[in-house]
């Protein structure tokens, strides 16, 4: 079981559920993550230019991240395209890891994370970097996003 | 026994037709005995989403790369892996993959140091073949095991190391990055992770020829005319030269070493797979910045 505080409950089931699994099927349930990751809604697909991209994934990946006023609640949005199923998968973890958290507990997330899916030998450590600079981004977008007192 | 060549006229024009099918030579022999398909991608879950009927999937890094050391896997790796894809020595294998065949050229020069003989790409890759709505299916095959014989890795014809490309300073050298990582404005693709070089540039003397310029808009080869114009007029190969390619860690480059050997029939082609990240980070190798080629420095290598 994963123990750490700062891993908030709805993630640490995921990495539990990744843990659980030898290293071929990990695989594969990251795929069934690509297949769910949730499409975007009409405001944001009329607005690609809401979207930022991150550069750091081998394939394109546009996020968005809402934040309610006063550090509550976190949206985030995800778009990649289908043939790049690893980085849906990466995105889709993120999302049901995160998705809906106030904004103090993603910031409190550690930056190791992708590390502990136990995927880094089956995907190999240069891949999982793209779901490390996700995560990055995810957090540096909360900062940035205005704080209302 | 090798399978036919594919007669196209388009291929007859190749110097080496019998390294390239198209996608209707591959749908017709399907299934065949002597034949494996090979899907080889960027994206390593690509060929789970969905791949030719039969075929096999090749990951650059996990399989074909050592976990160690940065190299290659060694002969008897290679034989294990060919044995677990149902390959044997005489097999027609059959590669494709994702972006114009980005990696499976780059997996095709690996079986390529193998030996392995008869080795060819699917003209177009996975996007032309999904694009003509050809047969796709999620099932995976559970090849028969093989007997492939160990054979030893063979450099020396087709992979060049730092220290021969600083011998070989002074005759033709092909950088297939982008324009900005050429230049030095990047370290690498636009869009792409920065993978730690310490300095940008080029290789003194390299002439830029991106690697896509080679592909069509439909990720196919370009005609035989228009390679040459390219590759001959442009950038200044000549029959017999010996060439080196570089990118940025050799895959991309692979896609112009299969244009330079086995489309324009260039005898002595190397890729030089260390590439920038390799060069961009070595001690007092000469480097250029800017756009353009720099001369050929002296003082290096043998001269």
């Amino acid at each position: 079981m994963t123990t750490d505080q700062a891993v908030p409950a709805q993630l640490a089931e995921i990495i539990d559920d990744f843990q659980e699994l030898d290293e071929p099927e990990r695989l594969q349930l990251l795929l069934e993550f690509s297949r769910n990751l949730p499409a975007l809604p009409a405001r944001l697909i009329d607005h690609p230019d809401l979207m930022e991209q991150v550069v750091e994934c081998q394939t394109p990946l546009f996020l968005t991240v809402e934040v309610a006023p006063g550090g509550g609640e976190v949206q985030l949005f995800f778009a990649a395209p289908e043939e790049a199923p690893t980085t849906r998968g990466f995105a889709a973890v993120l999302h049901e890891g995160l998705d809906g958290l106030d904004a103090d507990t993603i910031l409190s997330v550690p930056d190791d994370m992708p590390d502990r899916l136990g995927l880094s030998r089956a995907i190999t450590p240069l891949r999982m970097r793209g779901m490390s600079a996700m995560l990055g981004r995810i957090k540096r977008k909360i900062r940035e996003a205005p704080q209302s007192v | 026994m090798p399978m036919a060549v594919d007669s196209s006229s388009k291929f007859s024009e190749y110097a080496h037709p019998e390294r390239i099918v198209s996608a209707q030579w591959l749908e017709e022999r399907l299934g065949s005995d002597d034949l494996v398909v090979v899907e080889s991608d960027e994206d390593i879950l690509l060929y789970e989403v969905g791949h030719i009927p039969g075929s096999v999937k090749v990951d650059w890094h996990t399989d074909l790369n050592d976990p160690v050391s940065r190299d290659y896997i060694n002969g008897e790796q290679f034989a294990a892996l060919m044995s677990a894809k149902g390959i044997s020595r005489d097999t027609t294998v059959v590669i494709y993959g994702d972006k114009s065949n980005w990696w499976a050229a780059y997996a095709l020069w690996v079986f390529t140091l193998f030996g392995h003989e008869d080795v060819r790409l699917l003209d177009g890759g996975r996007d032309k073949w999904i694009a003509e709505k050809r047969p796709f299916t999620t099932e995976k095959p559970t090849p028969e095991s093989t007997d492939y014989p160990v054979c030893e890795r063979r450099d020396e014809e087709i992979r060049a190391f730092l220290p021969d490309v600083l011998n070989h300073f002074g005759k033709p050298l092909i950088d297939v990055r982008s324009p900005q990582e050429y230049s030095g404005e990047r370290t690498t693709m636009p869009s792409y992770p920065e993978e730690g070089a310490l300095r940008g540039g080029h290789i003194p003397s390299a002439a830029s020829v991106p690697w896509g310029r080679a592909a069509a808009e439909d990720g196919t080869f370009r005609s035989r005319t228009e390679l040459d114009a390219i590759y001959r007029e442009e950038a200044g190969l000549k029959d017999d030269d010996d060439v080196v390619a570089y990118c940025r860690i050799g895959e991309r480059s692979s896609h112009t070493w299969f244009v330079l050997k086995h489309l324009l029939g260039f005898e002595n082609v190397r890729n030089y797979d260390g590439s920038w990240t390799e060069w961009g980070n070595a001690v007092r190798v000469p480097i250029v910045r800017g756009e353009e080629r720099g001369e050929a420095p002296k003082g290096y290598g043998r001269q």
